[in-house]
Formats: structure tokens, sequence, C-alpha cells
């Protein structure tokens, strides 16, 4: 139960975060990408703000036996960089610089009234999906244990 | 709407981090929002219930930021939806394919100093930006 009420906290602050450095809105996005036309450097500046905190939490938190609420700490475990990490990554990289959104502010904007978060959603489930039909098939679920997210 | 926004880019992404600390710290979790959002459509475990509420998280709070200042947010009008949807499609792929997107591999591994993170984040940085390029400038079908 508590675990459940803190992955709410923590999804809220992240809904609220997105929001107000307006990731959201997939113009600031493709402004970031677009490097040929009128560069919006504030995505980097997002990830700094974003990859700054965690930086230091994240030395903090594992220095603890375990976490507060749970058994123990579930952090990816693969290490070897291969081909469907390269070729995942530059698929998604695509995605992204046509549709403007990744998976956070694709779902966060669910509730601001758009139509475009029901059907990048709704297409975004179908990618996933039909990669579960094509790779995953043989391994059923193995959890957040072995992916990064 | 105004171009270069720093203030609200730094603080939104330190909201973003403490996020992922807050989940990190009491759950033990990576906020990997790509892998939380696949695992909705895995067989019910014991991960299906703080799952779907991280992500109801995401939609409230969101939705609560522009609530509190509607001025703050700007939806992109006359977008295709077809291209909308063949992003979202290979977003969707792409992310399973490389265990993680933006925040899993973008936000968390790089904080880690995951090697394979920071390879993940080069590269699909550079597609996004390639394919910016092509869409916009070379094709003209991005507005």
């Amino acid at each position: 139960m508590s675990r459940n009420i803190a992955a709410l906290v923590a999804g809220l602050i992240f809904g609220f975060g997105l929001a107000v450095s307006r990731m959201v809105e997939p113009a600031k996005v493709i402004g970031f990408l677009d490097v040929a036309g009128r560069w919006d450097p504030s995505l980097l500046l997002v990830m700094a703000g974003a990859v700054g905190v965690m930086f230091v939490a994240y030395r903090l938190i594992v220095r603890r036996p375990k976490p507060l609420l749970a058994a123990q700490f579930t952090l990816p475990s693969k290490l070897e960089i291969d081909r469907p990490l390269l070729l995942g990554a530059a698929i998604f990289g695509v995605g992204w610089g046509l549709a403007g959104y990744c998976p956070g502010p694709g779902i966060a904007a669910l509730g601001l009234g758009t139509w475009e978060a029901p059907v990048f959603v709704a297409a975004l489930a179908a990618g996933a999906l039909a990669h579960r039909w094509l790779f995953e098939r043989a391994a059923p679920d193995t959890g957040a244990a072995a992916s990064e997210g | 709407m105004e171009h270069f926004t720093p203030v609200s880019a730094l603080v939104g992404g330190a909201l973003i981090g403490l996020a992922a600390a807050v989940l990190l710290w009491l759950n033990g979790r990576i906020a990997g929002i790509s892998s939380i959002f696949s695992g909705m459509f895995a067989a019910p475990s014991a991960d299906t219930v703080w799952r779907a509420l991280f992500l109801l998280g995401l939609i409230v709070g969101a939705s609560l930021y522009v609530a509190l200042n509607p001025a703050g947010y700007t939806p992109r009008a006359g977008f295709s939806p077809g291209l909308l949807a063949l992003g979202g499609f290979l977003v969707g792929f792409g992310t399973r394919m490389g265990g993680g997107c933006t925040s899993g591999h973008g936000v968390c591994g790089v904080a880690r100093l995951s090697v394979r993170s920071i390879t993940a984040t080069v590269v699909f940085v550079l597609a996004g930006m390639v394919t910016v390029y092509v869409a916009r400038h070379l094709l003209g079908v991005q507005p």
C-alpha cells in the first residue's frame, strides 16, 4: 500500500516537472532536435537539472542497505553495448524526432486536452506490443531488473 | 511562445530528477517510463498497481501544473495524425528493443554513469536530430 502511494507521489512530481519544463509541448522538443533551424537548447537544461539531482541522490540512496519501503533495489543489470541497444535507441530517436514526444510527455499530456496525446499513446502501445510479439514470446516479462526503463 | 526557456527547463528538470530519486529511495525502482508503461500490458503481477499509479500521477501532475498556470502550456496545432502515429509506434518499438527511453536511459542511466545508457542517449538524440533535419528541412513534411 505505502509503495503504491510512493509511486503515485513520484509520478505526480514527475508529471508536474514535465509540464513545468514544457517538455509536454512537442514543439519544444523538436526545437531542440532541430539543430539546422532555430535551435532551442531548453531540453539540454531539463536533462542537466534532472541528471544533476539524480546524480547526487543516486549516490546517497544506494549507499543504504535497502530502499525505505521495499526489500531491495531493483537496478538494471545489463552492461554490454549490443545490437538491440543501438538499433532500439536509433529507432526510438527516429520516432521521437517525427512525433516530438517520448513516452513520459506523451502519457503526461493525456490530461491536457490535446488530441495528440491519445493518438501518440495508442501508437506507443502498438509499438511496444509489436516488439513483444516479435521478440519476447519465448521469454516472459522479467520486469524492470533487466532494462533501464 | 518564447523560444529558449532556461529557468523553467532547469526547475522542471530538477523536479524530474527529484521524482526519480523518490521512486528509488522509497521503492528501489528506476523511473523508466517506457518500461513502466509496457509493464501495463504484461500479465498482472505485484508491480501492476504501482505502475498504474505512477502513470496516473504523471497525467494528474501535468494537469495540475497546467490548471495552476494555463499560460504555461501551448498545445501544437495542425500536426499530421499519420506522422504522430508513425512516430509513436517507432518510439514504442524502439524503447522496448533498446531497453529504455529518455527517463530510464537519459536521466536515470546517465546519472548512474551507465555506459549502456550514455551510449543509448547519444544514439537516440543524434537519430532524433537527423530525423528532424530530414523531415523538416529536406522533405518538408514536418511543420
